[in-house]
Parts: C-alpha cells; sequence; structure tokens
C-alpha cells in the first residue's frame, strides 16, 4: 500500500507529528487555558474543607506563632529589632518556594486523567502549579506590607530593587525545580516524599527563623559560601532588605551585621544560574513527556 | 484530496516494570532476571486517510485500537514508524477527559472547550449551541460531581463535537446516553462527516461503524489484519450484526 505524503501548502496547513513538542512558549500561547486550569486549582484545593481557602493563611499563622514564640524563648526578647517582621518576611519567601515545590512535583500526576488522554503542553501543569502558589502568597504580601508599614517602613528604592529580585528569584528557580521534579515524578513517584524532606531542610537552612548575624558569626569559608548557595537564603535575605530593613532603627548598623556583603550581585548570579537550571529542566521535561502517557 | 492521517509503519511497545521497589529491583538484577516486560501494543501498523475519510477501527479488548488513537491524537509516539496528521484534532478519545467534577456545567464548558483547543471567543460564540445540544441548561449551575453518568455524556459530547477539528477521533462515545440522545449524536456524527471531517471511530458494534464508517480497519493484538471497506472489515472482525437498528 502506498501512502502519498505530500507536504506541500494545503488550506488545513502541513503534515506534521502531532506529537511535536513546544515547550513552555506552547503554555503561552495557550494562556486561556492556563488561566482556567488555574482557577479550577484554586477552587479545587479546599473545597471539601469547612474553612476553605482559610486553611491556607491559617498554617502559616501557626507557624508563624511557633517560630516567634519558641524561638524568642530561646534567644532572648532583645536578641533582633522588629524580629516579628524580620521572621515573616522570610517566611513568605520560603512558604511561596515550598508551596511551588510541592504542588509543581505533583502537579503532573495529579492531573493524569489530562495527560493520558489530551495532547496539551505538558508544561501548562507545572506552570499553573506556581501560578496558584502565587495567588496564594499575594494576600501574605499584603499583610507584610500592613506589618512593616505599622513598624515604621520606609522604603528606599533598594528595597524595591530587592523585593522584585527576591520574586524573580524563586520564580525561576520554582519553575526550574517544578518542570524537572513533576516530569520525574512520573517515573519515581518516591519523588514526592523527598520533596517533603526537602521543605524541611530548608526551613531551618534560610535565615528566617533566625537573623542571619549567627550564620556570620558561626560559619565561615567554605560553609558560609555554602550557605549563601541556597537560592531560598538569598531570597529571604533580599526580602529581608526590602521588608525589615528599612523598619530597624540604625540600619548602618544592621546593615553591616544581618546582610551579608554584595547581596544584590549575590541575587543576580542566583538569577543568572536559575535561569541557565530552567533550561536544563525544559530539556529533562522535554525529554521525559514523551512517555508520560504510558508511565501514569 | 488531500492526506489526513499518515500511519506509517508503526510500532508501539509498552514496556512494564516487574518489580516496584528498589529492594526487588537490586535482588533481581543480581539474580540476573528479566527486569521488565515488555508487549507490542501495535505492531508494523499502515494506513492512510484522505481528509474526510471515515473509518472504523474495530478488534477485540486489548488489540490496541486505543493505543492507536493516542499515537494519532499525539498523546504517545509510536517507537519506530512515523504518524503525521494534517490539521486540527479533536481528542475525543474519551469524551469527558477533561471535565472537572468540582466546576460547575457551565464553568466545565469553557475549561473543557480550552482544553479541547477551543479559544475563548470560539467558546463564547458556541456556548448556547453546546447548551442547546446538550439539553442541559436546567443544571448548568450544579457542579459536575452531582450529574448522572448520563448527563455528564450528554454535556461532554456537546461539547466535543462543537470543536472545529478537521480529524475526530472517537472511542466508544455512543456507548452511554439515552435512546434520543444517541440517535442525535449520531446525526451529529453524520453532519460532521457530510462536512468533511476525518473520522476515525472506535467501536464494538458492527451497526455503528456500518453506518458512519466507508472503511474499516481490524486489529488483532497489534497487527492489522484486515483493512478494506467498512463492511468486509465487520465480517473480519467476525462479529454478528447487533440488533440496535433503531440508532438512526
Amino acid at each position: 500500500m502506498t501512502i502519498l505524503k505530500s507536504r506541500e501548502a494545503e488550506p488545513l496547513g502541513p503534515l506534521v507529528n502531532p506529537g511535536r513538542v513546544g515547550g513552555l512558549g506552547d503554555v503561552f500561547r495557550h494562556r486561556y487555558l492556563l488561566k482556567l486550569l488555574v482557577h479550577k486549582e484554586l477552587r479545587a484545593r479546599y473545597q471539601n474543607s469547612a474553612i476553605g481557602f482559610a486553611w491556607s493563611y491559617v498554617k502559616p499563622a501557626i507557624r508563624f506563632i511557633m517560630y516567634y514564640w519558641v524561638i524568642g524563648l530561646l534567644l532572648g526578647p532583645k536578641s533582633l529589632e522588629n524580629r516579628a517582621l524580620h521572621i515573616f518576611a522570610g517566611m513568605i519567601m520560603v512558604s511561596f518556594f515550598t508551596n511551588v515545590l510541592s504542588a509543581g512535583t505533583k502537579s503532573v500526576v495529579k492531573n493524569k486523567a489530562l495527560v493520558r488522554k489530551i495532547n496539551l503542553p505538558r508544561e501548562m501543569f507545572p506552570v499553573a502549579s506556581i501560578a496558584v502558589s502565587f495567588y496564594h502568597m499575594i494576600p501574605m504580601y499584603v499583610i507584610a506590607i500592613i506589618g512593616a508599614l505599622l513598624f515604621g517602613w520606609n522604603p528606599d528604592l533598594g528595597a524595591f530593587v530587592a523585593a522584585a529580585l527576591a520574586f524573580v528569584i524563586i520564580m525561576v528557580w520554582g519553575l526550574a525545580v517544578a518542570l524537572a521534579f513533576s516530569a520525574m515524578n512520573v517515573y519515581f513517584r518516591d519523588l514526592s516524599n523527598i520533596v517533603e524532606v526537602l521543605q524541611t531542610t530548608i526551613t531551618w537552612t534560610t535565615p528566617m527563623i533566625y537573623p542571619f548575624s549567627i550564620i556570620k558569626d558561626r560559619l565561615s569559608g567554605v560553609l558560609y559560601e555554602l550557605y549563601l548557595s541556597n537560592p531560598l537564603s538569598i531570597a529571604v535575605l533580599l526580602n529581608d532588605r526590602a521588608l525589615w530593613l528599612p523598619t530597624v532603627a540604625h540600619p548602618k548598623v544592621d546593615r553591616v551585621t544581618e546582610l551579608p556583603a554584595h547581596l544584590y550581585e549575590r541575587g543576580l548570579a542566583m538569577l543568572a544560574i536559575g535561569l541557565v537550571l530552567l533550561w536544563l529542566a525544559q530539556r529533562v521535561f522535554s525529554r521525559l513527556e514523551g512517555r508520560f502517557a504510558e508511565r501514569l | 484530496m488531500s492526506t489526513s492521517i499518515v500511519v506509517d509503519h508503526v510500532t508501539k511497545s509498552f514496556k512494564i516494570a516487574r518489580q516496584k521497589t528498589l529492594k526487588r529491583l537490586a535482588v533481581n538484577a543480581v539474580k540476573g532476571r528479566q527486569l521488565t516486560d515488555s508487549f507490542k501494543a501495535l505492531d508494523d501498523v499502515t494506513f492512510g486517510l484522505e481528509q474526510g475519510d471515515s473509518i472504523g477501527l474495530m478488534g477485540l479488548n486489548g488489540s490496541g485500537k486505543s493505543t492507536l488513537l493516542k499515537l494519532i491524537s499525539g498523546v504517545m509516539s509510536p517507537d519506530s514508524g512515523e504518524v503525521l496528521t494534517r490539521g486540527r484534532i479533536a481528542g475525543l478519545i474519551e469524551v469527558g477527559a477533561g471535565m472537572s467534577p468540582d466546576l460547575s456545567g457551565r464553568e466545565n464548558i469553557f475549561l473543557n472547550g480550552a482544553i479541547l483547543g477551543m479559544s475563548e471567543p470560539e467558546i463564547n460564540r458556541k456556548f448556547d449551541s453546546i447548551v442547546d445540544f446538550s439539553e442541559m441548561e436546567k443544571f448548568l449551575d450544579r457542579e459536575v460531581r452531582h450529574y448522572s453518568s448520563g448527563q455528564f455524556s450528554r454535556l461532554a459530547f456537546s461539547i466535543a463535537v462543537h470543536t472545529d477539528s478537521d480529524i475526530f477521533l472517537m472511542d466508544e462515545v455512543l456507548a452511554v446516553g439515552d435512546q434520543p440522545f444517541r440517535r442525535k449524536c449520531m446525526r451529529r456524527i453524520r453532519q460532521l462527516k457530510a462536512e468533511g471531517r476525518t473520522m476515525v471511530y472506535v467501536s464494538h458494534s458492527p451497526s455503528q461503524v456500518l453506518k458512519l464508517c466507508e472503511r474499516g480497519l481490524v486489529l488483532e493484538a497489534g497487527k492489522m489484519v484486515f483493512e478494506g471497506s467498512a463492511e468486509d472489515a465487520v465480517k473480519a472482525v467476525g462479529y454478528t450484526l447487533d440488533t440496535d437498528t433503531e440508532d438512526d
């Protein structure tokens, strides 16, 4: 049997491979679908619980209170000026990232009904989970700004630059990790457990609950640099710079003790590394997605 | 006429891991046992369709029909050989695959429409027609989880047939729904056919295949054992004609 495979111009376009992979760009071309998926996800997350959406804020609020009181008892009452704001500014970044991490990792497996049956750009699912985490974070950030204003927040230009940089770092790293992990999770389901362990680690390896000065005093050389090679640490410190530092009485003193040198440069370097990782993650995803439908 | 679908010497096998845990994997690897089972879901299948052709895929359960549809829709890719398609494909593989039980019928029309490739203006334009066809107007604001299975498939089918696709892939889409609605679906599928859409139709019902398709393809354990007219395909698959001839 012979088959005509003419590829010349036709009203319906050329003959193409229906399974071609378009990557993240395809997600952008399906913006409307992305919007609907995000909306669905926001609705579904706490559909069957009595206080619904509020859970997303009750949980961090309780965590915040624990950090504040327990660490306050350990460090003594006068350990750090405006400590509550310091914790909260860090917590926003950490919980944004851990949300992206856990929801992103599960995103493809969770949508297996769609992945198995309908040909969509699969990057849609990790991207949608990041958008959902972002929406959850916005009200927390508003609360943080109100809190900062109560503490006499008087931001300079550096504060806004720092906040923007912190967000972009988390978005880029979060997208990279979500893409790679969501694809790997299809083949290796243990990954979601590993991610849970990772979340705990993140809480204690970023200067959120405790002030950065402790790290500065106790770590040096390689260990110090290792601590700062965590993108989350940089994002937390940048957000401290944005929200907390402008509220403390002697910023000159605190700037030296509470933040590492070259914070902005470190932030930009982190962003650059994140972009390289994002490119790699996209390649991993494209490589693995070929067998998604049969592995789910 | 232009070529719509090319399936060229397509082979697809699935690997199934024999063990789930690392411990078993290590034990089996050390003992030199086979670590995966592999079976050929499709074995060297070749056929082509012109735009406007309709073909019925027949065969017993597990013969590879759904795998073939998935390859044509692009959800899976072949191990060897090539699949090519022209134009927009409605992934009608299983009606309702993109429906969300937590959303209302109305919201599902938008979500499922977008999943099947419709744009926002396109869905807005077709919204009334989708609702009319499904006859689900009264239940639109109810969550889909509270729909009966018949209501669910009505809405899902209605959305799917409103996609302006050049190729429709259907897997047992008429297996559900009450008889009046089934007739309506049948008419709609014929209308799509008359408009020159390409149709790949998986069914266990010889009478439906005879009504909807000119051509037939029979798969047996992944191999194409017959390809030709729908009548001969029904004979080749060895099914006796069923009696649901009232589905006009």
